[in-house]
């Protein structure tokens, strides 16, 4: 089991939790586990061809998967993995902030109305 | 040459000249430095502050709002009795009291590609002290097309983020974020908000950065990104790299100057018309106030649910923006809809939504439920 951490503009879709326990030996792996737990968070971390989105940076310890192997970066008990967003905020204000959502998708990206 | 200092300036920096990394040529440095702080809010106001009092030389502030009152939680700079005065100017006069020594250039207009890299050429750092994304990626380019080190920290809530991108030396902003989220994916803002001390532990964190940067003493976040949580009281560090395909530093960089920054975000920087759906989607709360009398009309709330402690209208049905998407179906397209939040910017959000699922007779509340309380009812309160 390896503690992944959730950034709290992505506990909404985690039920607030702001760790979650993943298991896997790779990245790929744990991440599937960690949408299998909690289906909501797929859409914000995942594009409709299920790869991580470039704004979402996923880190092990200290290093961006980016700059390891990927997906495919093996982890091991006791690695401790971060979700790091890009977040805009200076203070909030509400009118500057475009806030945006998007309707569930099914696979390969079609609305679901 | 470095200024000398005053006696005046040897007192007042006395505790400064006391340490060994700083002292007198340390202060002198100080003295010879600028800042440019983009954003005079809840971030801009300690980094201003504590570099105005740290004796940096001169100091430009970029901003182009007025001071309300709603901004005094976490704007520290500004006061009461600033309330309604530019921000730029607000913040001045309180720089120019902690320290009259320096000199303060202040900049009343946003920050966009036409003016930025002239603003930005005469300062030695820039602080990103910004609300939106737009505005983020426009402050990374200058700094790297001008080779000036930014100062980046944003927050949300409890987190906050710390960097000094200087792509002379290591990552720039775009190595970590290539682009910005698609607008229709930001993780819901819509609940917004942030903690009003949580600007202020993160922008003294810049500040202290600006300082080590323009003193050149001891390691600042190059090449590190610092992750704070006030919940957790948790402070995490991972290390970021030059990314070899960054579009802006990277040996292969095809964008070479500023661009439209709101398109390339797909989100506006500044303030558009606020809370409003489009032409013939909005419905004003006179207008409703008098439909109301005469039609049975579906009152949709789509804040969230502490919010309605704060003011509600009677027989709203609340279901908060982010689950929208979800509980569709506890809705009737049929029904003849009026759609609402705290001020018209998220229901407008939720009419889009409700359109491309169908929902034909719906109606964005403009100005909100704060519009409700100033012209309607005023014994609701606005926040």
């Amino acid at each position: 089991m390896t503690v992944l951490r959730i950034p709290t503009p992505l506990r909404p879709y985690t039920s607030g939790k702001s760790e979650v326990k993943v298991s896997g030996s790779n990245i790929s792996e744990a991440l599937t586990d960690l949408t299998s737990q909690y289906p909501n968070i797929k859409p914000h971390i995942f594009n409709e061809g299920d790869e991580l989105r470039p704004f979402v940076n996923l880190f092990v310890g200290e290093h961006n998967i980016k700059d390891l192997q990927g997906v495919s970066t093996p982890i091991q008990d006791g690695d401790k993995l971060m979700l790091i967003p890009s977040i805009a905020g200076g203070c909030y204000c509400e009118g500057k902030t475009r806030i945006n959502l998007m309707l569930p998708t099914k696979r390969g990206g079609e609305h679901v109305t | 040459m470095l200024p000398e200092l005053s006696h005046e300036e040897i007192l007042r920096y006395s505790r400064h000249l006391l340490i060994p990394e700083v002292g007198l040529e340390g202060q002198r440095k100080l003295r010879n430095s600028s800042a440019l702080i983009i954003g005079t809010g809840g971030l801009g106001s300690p980094v201003a502050l504590y570099l105005a009092a740290a004796g940096i030389g001169r100091i430009g502030l970029v901003d182009y709002d007025v001071v309300d009152s709603s901004n005094l939680q976490r704007q520290v700079i500004h006061g009461t009795s600033t309330i309604g005065k530019l921000k730029v100017e607000s913040a001045r006069d309180k720089l120019m009291d902690l320290n009259p020594d320096i000199q303060v250039d202040v900049y009343n207009e946003p920050y966009t590609s036409e003016n930025a890299l002239r603003i930005a050429k005469d300062y030695d750092i820039i602080l990103d002290g910004t609300d939106n994304f737009p505005t983020r990626y426009l402050t990374n380019d200058v700094a790297v097309f001008l080779s000036k080190p930014n100062v980046y920290a944003s927050i949300y809530r409890f987190d906050g983020q710390v960097s000094v991108f200087y792509a002379k030396e290591g990552p720039c902003y775009r190595c970590l974020f290539p682009e910005p989220p698609p607008p229709g994916l930001v993780p819901s803002c819509a609940e917004g908000g942030v903690l009003g001390v949580l600007p202020g532990t993160i922008g003294t964190i810049q500040a202290t950065e600006a300082l080590k940067v323009l003193l050149g003493i001891g390691e600042p976040l190059i090449g590190k990104l610092l992750l704070y949580n006030a919940l957790d009281m948790s402070f995490d560090f991972v290390r970021l790299k030059k990314n070899p395909n960054c579009r802006v530093c990277g040996p292969n960089a095809d964008i070479k100057e500023l661009i439209d920054y709101e398109e390339f975000c797909g989100v506006p920087s500044h303030d558009h018309e606020e809370g409003s759906a489009g032409a013939g989607r909005d419905i004003t709360v006179l207008e409703l106030s008098e439909r109301m009398k005469t039609h049975h009309l579906k009152l949709l709330d789509v804040r969230e649910p502490h919010e309605l402690e704060i003011s509600k209208l009677p027989n709203a049905v609340n279901i908060p923006l982010g689950q929208l998407a979800a509980r569709l179906s506890e809705l009737d397209s049929a029904d003849e809809m009026v759609i609402f939040c705290k001020s018209g910017s998220r229901s407008a959000r939720g009419l889009e939504l409700l359109a491309s699922a169908g929902f034909k007779k719906v109606k964005n509340l403009k100005g909100g439920i704060n519009s409700w309380a100033k012209e309607v009812d005023k014994n609701l309160p606005v926040y």
